[in-house]
């Protein structure tokens, strides 16, 4: 396994180190994951899958909650 | 896809694997399907350091033959069967044992500024920091309740992090009683040690608690309170959960019988439905060692081998004055429900806030008028919250259990009438 990896968050390229989740990759790219329907930016609460902050669209698919996915090479994400 | 297994196991936490292992090693075929990307639970976490009874359980996990299904959701299921999204698919897997390891999730409660990015639970920042969000040099407010707070200060102190405070909501007197109890438990009392050595330069304060969050747009400072003392700390995050509540969705959507909460099972840890066993924080929180009890005995239960399920329940036994303990030493203070002030919000998903819900009738009335608990998480965080802040009771399931793309829902669908016969 390598010892980074390459994702792209909201278009632009981000390099964090293997093993890193989708979530704590969008931390340490613009520290939120999505806007609330009042319009509030909201980050991870839970870390565990149950809480829904972390929801993102990956590789086109919508929904997918970030802290239960680990980065791999190319994966494209986007804040909601 | 369909397949049929002797027993199939939902989650791979301790108790899971406790489960599948004594499951398979008594020669049954075996799945276990987990949410997370890899076995361990929360508990048992990966990134950080394992203990030798982690390393030992997830070497024999790993060995056993078992279908690993992680990454995957039960969101239906019937009596012979569960529905299962993972990997892009939906399928189902039949059973003849079914034993549900769900375990706990963090209970949260509304307080201005919760909702701000920088503010975790506890265990949420511990498994965010594990994730790869760094925490070295930040300063990190830990507050709640439960014996998590001191593990996590720990485990983010390790990483380089800064603890400005440890905010316990119970009182110094119920913690130090609880802390005499345990002195018949060494190997806690050791852990309990560690903890406080590796986060020992914050202060620790008890019967206080978070009554503001602040920033611009990011966390910046907490308000704390103790008694009638309020003063407010600079931080880069809060990490702050009040104990634990069952995962138990599932187990209500099967029909199995609750009791204050949680699954009752008998001394085999078979629930109120035959053929369907429980284990774990679901059946009541009691930590590591009471789950790993109880998902051996519901492994071995679930493949027929109730003698040996039998003999091991006394040692189970032994742990229900420590279940009972912990229960009684971190019970919510009142003044916690007033935390939350009109603005607050409480749904996190359709951001409802107190003032919207304060004076429904219950639970059910709060989703219809207000849509509370409606959102994606399906009230799994506002539901606990409600639940102390209203006295409502929480119980109503209704399958998708998860949400699940269209093309998984329609891979598996279980007619009316089968629901019905539950």
């Amino acid at each position: 396994m390598p010892e980074v990896v390459t994702i792209s968050v909201n278009g632009q390229p981000f390099v964090v180190p293997a093993g890193t989740t989708v979530a704590a990759a969008m931390l340490r790219a613009g520290g939120t994951t999505r806007t609330s329907v009042s319009g509030e930016m909201r980050a991870p609460l839970c870390g565990m899958g149950i809480c829904f902050e972390c929801r993102a669209v990956i590789g086109g698919k919508p929904h997918e909650r970030t802290c239960q996915i680990v980065c791999e090479p190319g994966m494209d994400v986007w804040s909601t | 896809m369909e397949r049929a297994f002797d027993v199939v196991v939902v989650g791979a936490g301790p108790a899971g694997m406790a489960a599948a292992v004594s499951a398979a090693e008594a020669g049954r075929s075996v799945a276990v399907v987990d949410d997370n990307p890899a076995a361990g639970g929360q508990i048992w976490r990966r990134g950080e350091t394992l203990p030798g009874a982690a390393r030992a359980w997830l070497g024999r996990f790993e060995r056993a033959a078992i279908t690993r299904l992680p990454g995957s959701r039960v969101f239906d299921g019937t009596v012979d069967r569960v529905c299962v999204d993972g990997g892009g698919e939906g399928f189902e897997l039949r059973y003849q044992a079914l034993v549900l390891a769900t375990g706990a999730r963090e209970r949260f409660l509304p307080f201005p500024g919760w909702t701000l990015p920088g503010v975790f639970g506890a265990g949420g920042l511990d498994a965010m920091a594990r994730g790869g969000l760094p925490v070295a040099g930040k300063r990190v407010v830990v507050a709640g309740t439960g014996p998590l707070l001191l593990a996590v200060a720990a485990h983010l102190a390790r990483r380089g992090a800064k603890i400005v405070a440890i905010c316990e909501q119970a009182p110094l007197g119920s913690v130090a009683r609880f802390a005499v109890r345990m002195a018949t438990e060494p190997a806690k009392v050791m852990q309990g040690i560690e903890y406080r050595w590796a986060a020992r330069r914050a202060k620790m304060h008890f019967g206080c608690w978070p009554v503001a969050a602040h920033g611009a747009g990011a966390l910046d400072s907490v308000t704390l309170r103790q008694s009638r003392r309020r003063w407010r700390v600079g931080c880069d995050f809060l990490a702050c959960g009040f104990h634990l509540v069952p995962n138990v969705e599932l187990t209500a959507l099967l029909g199995c019988r609750l009791e204050n909460g949680f699954v009752a099972a008998d001394a085999v840890q078979q629930t109120s439905v035959a053929g369907v066993f429980c284990a774990g924080e679901p059946c009541g929180i009691g930590g590591v060692e009471a789950a790993l009890l109880e998902g051996q005995i519901a492994g071995l239960a679930a493949a027929g081998r109730i003698d040996e399920a039998r003999a091991l329940a006394p040692r189970r036994r032994k742990l229900d004055g420590f279940v009972r303990a912990l229960q009684e030493a971190y019970a919510l203070r009142p003044e916690l429900r007033a935390m939350a002030d009109e603005g607050t919000i409480l749904c996190r998903c359709e951001d409802v806030r107190y003032g919207t819900l304060r004076g429904r009738e219950s639970w059910r009335e709060a989703k219809l008028q207000t849509r509370c608990g409606m959102g994606s998480c399906q009230g799994r965080v506002c539901g606990a919250a409600a639940e102390f802040l209203f006295g409502w009771r929480v119980d109503a399931v209704r399958p998708p259990i998860f949400p699940a793309p269209v093309s998984s829902l329609t891979s598996c669908n279980l007619a009316e009438n089968e629901r019905e016969a539950r």
